[in-house]
C-alpha cells in the first residue's frame, strides 16, 4: 500500500499538468511501515530523454542523489518514483517494466490536454507489476 | 588503506541485508567497490560489467561527481569519501 497525503497527490498534479505534453517523474520521500510506503515528501526530476520526452522519461541522476542526501539527512528513504503518461492511461508500459527495479513503489499518473487522469501505483513482483492500494 | 562510505539504494539493500551504507576499503572507486563486493555475494554482479565498469542502468557517483566525469573507475579515493550507487529510473508511456 501507498500512503499519499492529498496535499502531495495535488502537487503532483500540478507537476504533470505543467510538464504536458512531455513526460514529467521525480522521487517519493518517505518511510517503509512493514510492507506500506508512507510519502511524506515528493520531489520533482529533470527528465534527460529529450529526444522522446513525450513519451520517455529518464530520471537524472544528480537530482537523485540530490533526493537521496536529502531523504537521509531527514530520517527518510527514497520509497518510490513518479511519473506521468501523457495521453495514455496510468497502467506500466513494457519500458517501464525494462528500466523498473525492485522495492520501490512505481506512482502513475495519465494526464491530458484536458488536465489530470487517473493516478495508480504499482510495484514489481518479480518479474512483472502488480497494482498497490493508493491511500490518502 | 583508504575507507571510504558506499551508500547503497533501496533495491540493492537486499544484498547488504538491508543496511543503507557500508564502509569499504580501497585506493580507487574500482577497488571500494570490489571491496564491497566481496563483503556481499551478488551485490557486484548488480552494479558492474564483468569488465569492471557500471553496468548500463547504473551510475557510480564520489562525491556529487558521477564517476564517468572524472576518471571513471580508476578515480582515486581520499579517507572519508562517500561513493553513491545511483540506480538509472527510466521508463515511458509506450
Amino acid at each position: 500500500m501507498l500512503h499519499l497525503p492529498q496535499t502531495l497527490g495535488e502537487s503532483l498534479n500540478a507537476f504533470v499538468r505543467q510538464g504536458y505534453p512531455r513526460e514529467t517523474c521525480g522521487l517519493l520521500l518517505g518511510v517503509r511501515l512493514g510492507d506500506e510506503h508512507v510519502v511524506s515528501r515528493v520531489r520533482r526530476a529533470h527528465n534527460v530523454n529529450i529526444e522522446r520526452a513525450e513519451d520517455r522519461y529518464e530520471l537524472d541522476p544528480d537530482d537523485f542523489l540530490s533526493a537521496d542526501r536529502e531523504a537521509r539527512a531527514a530520517g527518510l528513504d527514497i520509497v518510490g518514483i513518479w511519473h506521468s503518461h501523457p495521453d495514455h492511461p496510468a497502467r506500466p508500459s513494457a519500458t517501464d517494466r525494462d528500466g523498473a527495479w525492485p522495492g520501490w513503489s512505481y506512482l502513475i499518473i495519465s494526464v491530458g490536454r484536458e488536465g489530470v487522469g487517473e493516478i495508480r501505483s504499482w510495484r514489481l513482483n518479480g518479474g512483472d507489476f502488480e497494482e498497490e492500494e493508493i491511500r490518502t | 588503506m583508504t575507507t571510504v562510505t558506499v551508500r547503497i539504494p533501496t533495491p540493492l539493500r537486499p544484498y547488504t541485508q538491508g543496511v543503507d551504507e557500508v564502509r569499504a576499503e580501497g585506493a580507487t572507486v574500482a577497488e571500494a567497490i570490489h571491496a564491497l563486493g566481496a563483503a556481499y555475494a551478488g551485490l557486484l554482479a548488480r552494479v558492474l560489467t564483468p569488465e569492471g565498469e557500471p553496468r548500463q542502468f547504473v551510475n557510480i557517483y564520489l562525491g556529487s561527481r558521477n564517476v564517468r566525469t572524472l576518471q571513471g573507475m580508476t578515480t582515486r579515493v581520499t579517507e572519508g569519501d562517500v561513493i553513491s550507487i545511483v540506480p538509472a529510473v527510466a521508463g515511458g508511456a509506450t
